[in-house]
């Protein structure tokens, strides 16, 4: 089954990709055995990870980026992620809304995808969308995080080339976002720079670049009012700026290299929690009661629970 | 990973010219509250678009909601586009809501809508039957 829709995508059989996003977004035996097929034919897409405050613009300079795109006769392919209820697991996935221009043309797909609480973390199956994504071919694949935090430094790095997205006004959004965040930028974007205090942030932004270390690529700042498209053309010139980088410098090598061991890495997290889970979840339940009630500490739990399963780690 | 329940994704869409999107989001949010995956596209939706996204989106179920009365038109286009890309009905489980007379029902039915719900429904209603009649994935 697997072998047959991989040969349908590669063919360009878009409801083939549409089916394939889902096993590999649920994880499960034939999500797997299509990325074993498609992985062979990865690794030529341009991807961009889209990442910043809720609020800040993220879809709409995700709209706006892949209308900039096509008009240079790219192909695009969007992942857009919003999050799970931690109660429920249901989500609410919104970021169509405002990508409805983009519906109608036949060189972009955009896929809606939620946390899931997944284990493993999202960065495993966001990374594995946007490889499906490339090897069907797609010349640019946007990836729209949900918000700022932790778990966003991992999406943003199943992407070549990372977008902060910050906007004027919300003066704690540099603070909260100093660690970690700012890091990972290969580009800084102001969006709604029409809004009084843009000369502000833009300042404090320099400030900090001044002060952090760099390599051979000085983070761009760009200047950008997404919903009028202003300063997306230039934003585009500085992608493809950075992406050559990453190929002269040897830079995209390194990345990779990188990007492969976080990927690994992450998918032993998940494969082990997942087999632990299946075998010892009565014993976890037990566990979690004793560490509860302070009888045993986690560590002591975790070191129990990995002992009465190892058999089935290996 | 034989355990894990599979996650219903619904695509929530308003056809059509009428702007008035509150049904469309609290069953939106009743769907979401029951653990589904709801991906809602905002109002004036063409049915090409509606088609295009469900496609894009590979989702289990189509939920369409008007209040314009253009139902007997819009809906059995949303199918014709769905039909154009290679989704029948019986790939996704199609239902309707909103200001829908008891005498367009059965021609609604025969064009592929498996439910029409009306003003007064209870949400926990529309939540056990798309639980219900969403179909196996083949």
């Amino acid at each position: 089954m697997a072998a047959d829709l991989v040969r349908r995508l590669l063919a360009g059989e878009r409801r083939a990709l549409a089916r394939a996003l889902t096993h590999v977004e649920n994880q499960s035996a034939a999500g797997y055995e299509v990325l074993r097929l498609l992985y062979p034919h990865t690794g030529r897409a341009h991807t961009i990870g889209i990442t910043g405050g809720a609020g800040a613009g993220k879809s709409t300079l995700t709209n706006a980026l892949a209308k900039e795109y096509r008009r240079r006769g790219k192909t695009v392919g969007i992942i857009a992620v919003d999050p799970s209820s931690p109660f429920s697991r249901g989500a609410i996935l919104g970021d169509r809304i405002r990508m409805q221009e983009l519906t109608g043309d036949p060189g972009v797909f955009m896929r809606s995808m939620a946390t899931r609480g997944s284990l493993g973390g999202l960065s495993e199956t966001a990374a594995d969308a946007v490889a499906v994504m490339d090897a069907f071919g797609k010349d640019v694949v946007l990836l729209e995080t949900v918000g700022a935090g932790q778990d966003e430094v991992e999406v943003a790095s199943a992407a070549q080339t990372t977008i902060l997205v910050l906007t004027p006004g919300t003066g704690d959004d540099v603070q909260t976002m100093k660690a970690g965040i700012m890091e990972i930028a290969d580009l800084l974007v102001v969006n709604k720079s029409d809004l009084p205090n843009t000369d502000a942030l833009i300042a404090a932004l320099k400030a900090h670049l001044t002060m952090s270390e760099h390599g051979a690529w000085l983070i761009p700042i760009l200047r950008v009012v997404a919903n009028k498209e202003q300063g997306i053309a230039q934003l585009v010139e500085q992608l493809d700026a950075h992406h050559s980088y990453l190929h002269r410098s040897g830079a995209l090598q390194s990345e990779r290299q990188e990007q492969a061991r976080h990927q690994v890495v992450a998918a032993v997290q998940g494969e082990v929690l997942r087999r632990i889970l299946r075998q010892g979840a009565s014993l976890l339940d037990d566990l979690t009661q004793q560490v509860a009630e302070r009888r045993t500490d986690p560590h002591s739990a975790a070191e129990r629970l990995l002992a009465a399963v190892s058999g089935e780690l290996s | 990973m034989t355990t894990e329940q599979r996650t219903i994704r619904v695509l929530i869409a308003k056809p059509g010219l009428d702007g008035h999107d509150r049904g469309a989001k609290v069953v939106a949010r009743a769907l979401r509250d029951a653990g589904m995956e709801v991906i809602y596209t905002g109002i004036r939706q063409t049915p090409q678009m509606i088609a295009e996204a469900a496609l894009q989106e590979d989702v289990d179920v189509v939920g369409l909601s008007i209040l314009s009365g253009a139902h007997g038109e819009l809906f059995p286009r949303v199918v014709e586009e769905l039909g154009k890309r290679g989704i029948s009905p019986e790939d996704v489980l199609l239902f309707g809501g909103g200001i829908i007379p008891e005498d367009d029902v059965p021609a609604l039915k025969a064009a592929g809508f498996k439910a029409i719900f009306g003003p007064g429904t209870s949400t926990q209603d529309i939540v056990a039957y798309v639980r219900d009649n969403v179909g196996e994935r083949v």
